[in-house]
Parts: structure tokens; sequence; C-alpha cells
């Protein structure tokens, strides 16, 4: 086993999928000459010619329009959007144009198109550069939709995006590329979309999550009295209903730890879905842990607490388990 | 007669070969949308068309120019593109009325009309979204070294939004095969285009990104050809893009709930006085291709066939609800059954 940083696995993922498949192509900011904002396309340049590992202009909705187009006549392109809030600019091409192209020609043609994206808090980058975003995507018909959470899942998850006929956007959590774990490199392996992961089993609660809150819950079921199930989502668009429904069939308790604002989050559809489906089996009611509604703060210690962290994620799930009712959250005595 | 005389798009597409089939496309074109405005009032069609009538002679001129196996994108004001291309006018008129015969199996409607076998992808109901996705095809059809060509076909309102600007600075970079063309048709929906944009040319901006902007007659079919013709050779033979400005005028307002009442009196009779199916007529008239009443003819005998089409069209069922569930994803009932059109 070696000691692999979750950006390494991004590199490997993308240079394991170009040597495995001709058409793949790379596109986006500083991807080529300069291997990435990130380090994550370093030396790709040189392995794979400059036809495949093109750097754009800063002009997203012209580049990922042409990674569309791209796709549909018989390549498959892999484009960087640096931070998500990029993709603002260009959203008309992902959920209008590649996401309906399937549909409108009754099958006869796909976009097997993958874009990633660096997203999340943590990092003092303030609130044009720290958002998750996944509620753009998320819910549109046509569009797959997965988060990673360590390096295992980022080789996983993009194998399989890359490989998958249809649009999918894979969005990896800034803060964890710097982060590393032990993992052994399987060019074979490959983590289906719309798979969950049960992290670690429990009996008294699941706790459902994804992204970079997944170490968050680990941690937090690990400090716990209580037998807390941690469940990673993988993939949020569409999203594991089975195993989620499972889970808290046997546990009783769902709580929701999500990095997204509470009115926006995804948490909600999870929540609403488990509510309707085990209303009489359940002991408390779905409790969401969520980020305030409101624009992620540059000061360190207010962004700090913006994030949920492991101890207040253990506090909120062991106040639900003791008293089976929804515990406020952290803001109300603040806002 | 019969349509064009057959209903494959391949068929319809090589037939344009032949003059006097392009005359007869353009006659087509005009009178199925006529037609189209018909059915609206009929209650047969729902939610909103976008007429190109007085627009034939760049969707005939640019089709009759490029290969099947090029790949061309469109905007919403679509028909006469979609007809040229060799979609099918029971494919045109069923998808505008929502039937399982039409070119989408009337799950697109007036806006989204398409037919891979003829290179068209589904046409957009966003302005500018095709100019970025041509670029893309391009660079596929460069990688794959098949030797295609793509075509952006839009109007002169695509060409204020960012991805105009964005797609001719990524082809001109990427120097790639693809031929951007404008239909100037003075209006971008209901505003003048002296209110939108502080140039007249639209192709002088190819200047920007250093590629070939060419003012063109969009009434004359044969200056279409030639234009679109240098065109694509040049981009075939890897020189690059060009913009192509198309001089031309849409007779009706921008949809059905617009009478265009904004128009200075006289423009639009001026513009009738070139209409290009006349002009194209009278030449091949000159030419002994036709007789002198051969335009009369030709319009009598597509009446007719069209009130075949419509007639076919409205005794075919409606898509059922299962369709509404296929094809979204490769989950999806229908499966995956791409038919992989670079291939060929």
């Amino acid at each position: 086993m070696a000691r692999i940083w979750t950006r390494q696995a991004v590199l490997r993922a993308l240079d394991d999928a170009m040597t495995d498949d001709p058409t793949v192509i790379l596109m986006g900011e500083d991807v080529a000459a300069a291997g990435g904002p990130f380090k994550v396309t370093e030396g790709l340049l040189a392995k794979h010619g400059p036809q495949r590992v093109i750097d754009t202009p800063i002009s997203e909705m012209g580049f990922l329009g042409a990674a569309v187009g791209a796709a549909v006549c018989g390549l498959k392109p892999v484009v960087e959007i640096m931070f998500i809030e990029f993709l603002g600019v260009a959203l008309d091409q992902l959920t209008t144009q590649a996401a309906t192209m399937r549909y409108l020609s009754r099958g006869k043609l796909t976009t097997p198109l993958v874009v990633r994206a660096s997203a999340g808090a943590g990092q003092g980058f303030g609130c044009q550069h720290s958002q998750m975003l996944d509620h753009w995507m998320r819910g549109t018909p046509g569009l797959k939709l997965a988060v990673t959470s360590n390096a295992r899942t980022t080789y996983g998850l993009l194998r399989s995006a890359i490989e998958d006929p249809d649009p999918v956007v894979v969005l990896e959590p800034r803060l964890l590329y710097s982060e590393r774990e032990e993992y052994e490199f399987d060019p074979s392996y490959r983590i289906p979309l719309g798979k969950a992961e049960t992290v670690r089993a429990g009996t008294d609660a699941t706790l459902v999550t994804c992204g970079a809150m997944t170490r968050v819950a680990t941690e937090a079921a690990a400090n716990s009295e209580a037998s807390v199930e941690v469940i990673d989502l993988l993939t949020l668009w569409p999203w594991d209903r089975k195993a989620v429904l499972e889970s808290v069939a046997r546990t009783g308790r769902l709580v929701t730890l999500e990095e997204a604002t509470a009115s926006a989050g995804w948490g909600a559809d999870v929540a609403s879905t488990v509510a309707t489906e085990l209303f009489g089996a359940l002991k408390a009611p779905p409790h969401r842990i969520t980020l305030p509604d409101a624009p992620v703060p540059y000061n360190g210690a207010l962004e700090a607490r913006y994030l949920p962290n492991a101890a207040y994620v253990a506090e909120q799930v062991a106040a639900l388990i003791s008293t089976n009712k929804s515990p406020a959250p952290w803001w109300r005595n603040v806002a | 007669m019969t349509l064009s005389n057959s209903n494959s798009p391949l068929a319809r597409r090589e037939a344009l070969n032949n003059r006097v089939e392009q005359l007869r496309r353009m006659v087509e074109i005009r009178s199925i949308e006529n037609r189209i405005q018909k059915l609206f009032a009929e209650g047969h069609v729902r939610g909103s068309t976008h007429l190109a009538n007085g627009q034939e002679a760049v969707a005939v001129g640019v089709a009759r120019s490029i290969d099947p196996d090029d790949v061309l994108t469109c905007t919403y004001r679509g028909h006469g593109h979609a007809l040229a291309l060799g979609v099918t006018p029971a494919g045109v008129i069923g998808e505008i009325c929502g039937r399982t015969i039409g070119c989408a199996g009337g799950l697109g409607g007036s806006m989204h009309l398409v037919e891979p076998s003829v290179g068209l992808l589904p046409t957009a109901a966003i302005i500018g979204a095709g100019l970025p996705i041509a670029c893309g095809a391009a660079m596929a059809a460069r990688a794959r070294n098949n030797g295609r060509v793509a075509v952006s076909v839009f109007g002169d309102g695509s060409a204020n939004i960012g991805a105009f600007h964005e797609a001719l600075n990524f082809a001109a970079v990427q120097k790639l095969p693809v031929v951007f063309v404008c239909e100037n048709n003075l209006y971008g929906e209901y505003s003048r285009i002296e209110l939108t944009t502080p140039i007249e040319d639209i192709a002088i901006r190819a200047q920007s990104y250093a590629m070939p902007g060419v003012i063109v007659d969009g009434q004359d079919v044969d200056k279409v050809a030639e234009a679109m013709t240098e065109a694509v050779a040049r981009a075939r033979s890897g020189g690059g893009p060009s913009l192509l400005e198309m001089k031309t005028y849409r007779y009706s307002g921008h949809s059905r709930s617009d009478p265009a009442t904004y128009r200075p009196a006289g423009e639009l009779d001026a513009w009738l006085k070139r209409d290009p199916i006349v002009l194209f007529a009278d030449r091949l008239m000159s030419e002994k291709a036709i007789a002198a009443d051969g335009l009369e003819q030709i319009q009598s005998e597509m009446n007719e066939a069209i009130e075949k089409v419509v007639a076919e069209v409205l005794d075919s069922p409606p898509p059922p609800l299962s369709e509404m569930f296929a094809h979204v994803s490769a989950q999806s009932p229908g499966g995956d059954q791409r038919f992989e059109f670079w291939r060929k």
C-alpha cells in the first residue's frame, strides 16, 4: 500500500482512461502546458500530446459547448472547470444542450462527456470560489452527478464517469486534493454510478453524506457513544434510494450531513423519501445537518463555524438519538 | 408527383444536386411553413413556431454545398434547414403536430428538429447554443480524420451573445473545420438590428477572430452556394473557419404571436420584390430548365402533395405515455441504441 494524494488519484484516473481509450480527450484552462492549476493533469500533455490535452481560452461557454459537440461526434471529452462557480457562464451547454441530446434524438445521439470541477469550502477562497452548487445540476433529467470523497472514490468514480455513455458531472472537493490515504491503484477498479457505500456499520442512526463531509461523518460516528451507520452517497443524481431505505429501515433514524445550504440541499429529497417510505418505522423525524442559508464567509473563524465539524455532527446525532426530536441548528441562536 | 420524389432523408438530400429540385425544395419549404400557420389556426400545433419564409435560399444554398456526412447545428428557426438537409415533410409537419411520425417522435416540437442521417443535430431553442457545439463537432472530425466539416447556422441576434464570440475565438485558435453562417434577417426577435447591434454588417466581426468574413446575397441561392462552397473547401483542406453573413429577410414576425407591426413602412414590400423563389425561378426559366409557367406548376403540385402529408400526419398516432420516459439516459426504456453516424 502506498500513501496516495487525492490529486494523484485524479491524475492517475485521467492518465489510465486516456491510455485505455484513444477517444478520451482533456480540455480546460491551463490543463496542458501548465499541468493544471491543482496539478491534476501534470505530465499528460507530454504523454498524450496536444491533440488530446487541450489548453482552452478562459471561455467556459465556448469550450464546454465544444466538448458537447465533440462528444456527440465520437470523442469522450473530460472538461475541467477550475472552480465549480465558473460553470455558471456555461450552464446552458450542460443542463440544456448535453442533457437533452439523447432525448431529442430519440436515442440516436449521446453525449459521453465528463465535467470535472473543484468545489467546496474550507480554504479561505471566499464566497465565489467555495460552493458545491450541486443543486444547479441535481435533478436534471439526462445528467448524472457524482461527488468524490477520497483517493479511492476519486479513481473509481472518474473511471466510471468517463466510461458512461451520458454526460456526468464529477465534483471534487478541493479540500481533499492535498489529503493522503493508503490506497493501491488498480486500473480495473470502478465505482458504479448510482451506488452508495456503507462506510461504517451501525444500529442507532443512519448518517447519509457525501464529498468532504464523509470524513467528518466518519469521525463523528467514531467518537459517538451511539452506534451510527455512515453512508457515502457518491452519486447525488440519481441517488441510491435502496441503500438509504434499507439502512434507515434497520436503524429507525435518518440524519443527512450536507455541504449545502439548508434550503437547497439534496438532503431535503432524501428526508422526504425516507419520511414517505418509512413513515411508521421511524423512531425520530428525519434530521438534516446543513450549511446555513448564507454565502461562504472568508474569515477563517467564521468559515470554520460555517462548515459542520465532527464535534457538532456528533452532538446533533446524540441529541436526535436521546430525544427522538430534531435538534436546532447552531445558527438558530445567532441569526 | 410525390414530394421531392422520395421519403428517405438521404435520397432527398442527394436529389438537391438537381437545380430544378433546388427550386422545388424552396417552394416546399415556403408551402409547408404557410400550411403550418394554418395548422396552428386549426388547433393542431401547440406552443410556438418560428417561420423563416423569405429565407429559403439560405437553407437550400447551404444544404446543396455540404455533404450528408457533414454536421450542422441550427437555431429554433429551423424548418427550412431541416427540409433542405433532407428531413421529410412528414418528419417536419409530424413533429410540429406532436405525432410519432415526427423526426423527434413528437417529443421535440417545432424548435427541436433532428435527423442524424443527414448530419442535423437537434436544433436548439437557446440563442447561440449551436456555435460552440459545431466547434466540437469539427474537433471530433479532425481527431477522427474523417474529413467532415461542421456548419453552424444562426441569426443576427446570436451575434451579440457570448457563445458567438467564444466559438469564433475557439475555432480560430484551434483552426477548426467549421463554417459559421449568420442569417442576418435584420431582426432579433422583435427588435430591429440597429437597436441591439452597433454595426450593420456582422461579417466584420470575423476580423477580430482572424478569419474570412464574407457578406453574401442571401436571397440568391447560387450566391449562397458559391460562398458556402469556398468556405467549406477552405475548412476541409485545413484552412480553418469562416464567417458568412447572409443578408436576408423574414416575411413573418419573430414567432406566431408576433404580427411584426414594428417594421418600417415599405420594408417588407421592398424585400418581396427580391423574393428568393421568384429570383431563382426566373433564372431557371432563362436557363430553359423550367417552362414559363414552371413555378406555378411546381407550387400547385406541391400544395397538393403537402395536403396528402398533412392528412397522413393527422391520421397518425400521438406518442404513447411511455415515450415520455424513453431515451432520457442509457438506463431509460429504449436503451442505448445510438446510431454512431461518425462511423458511416
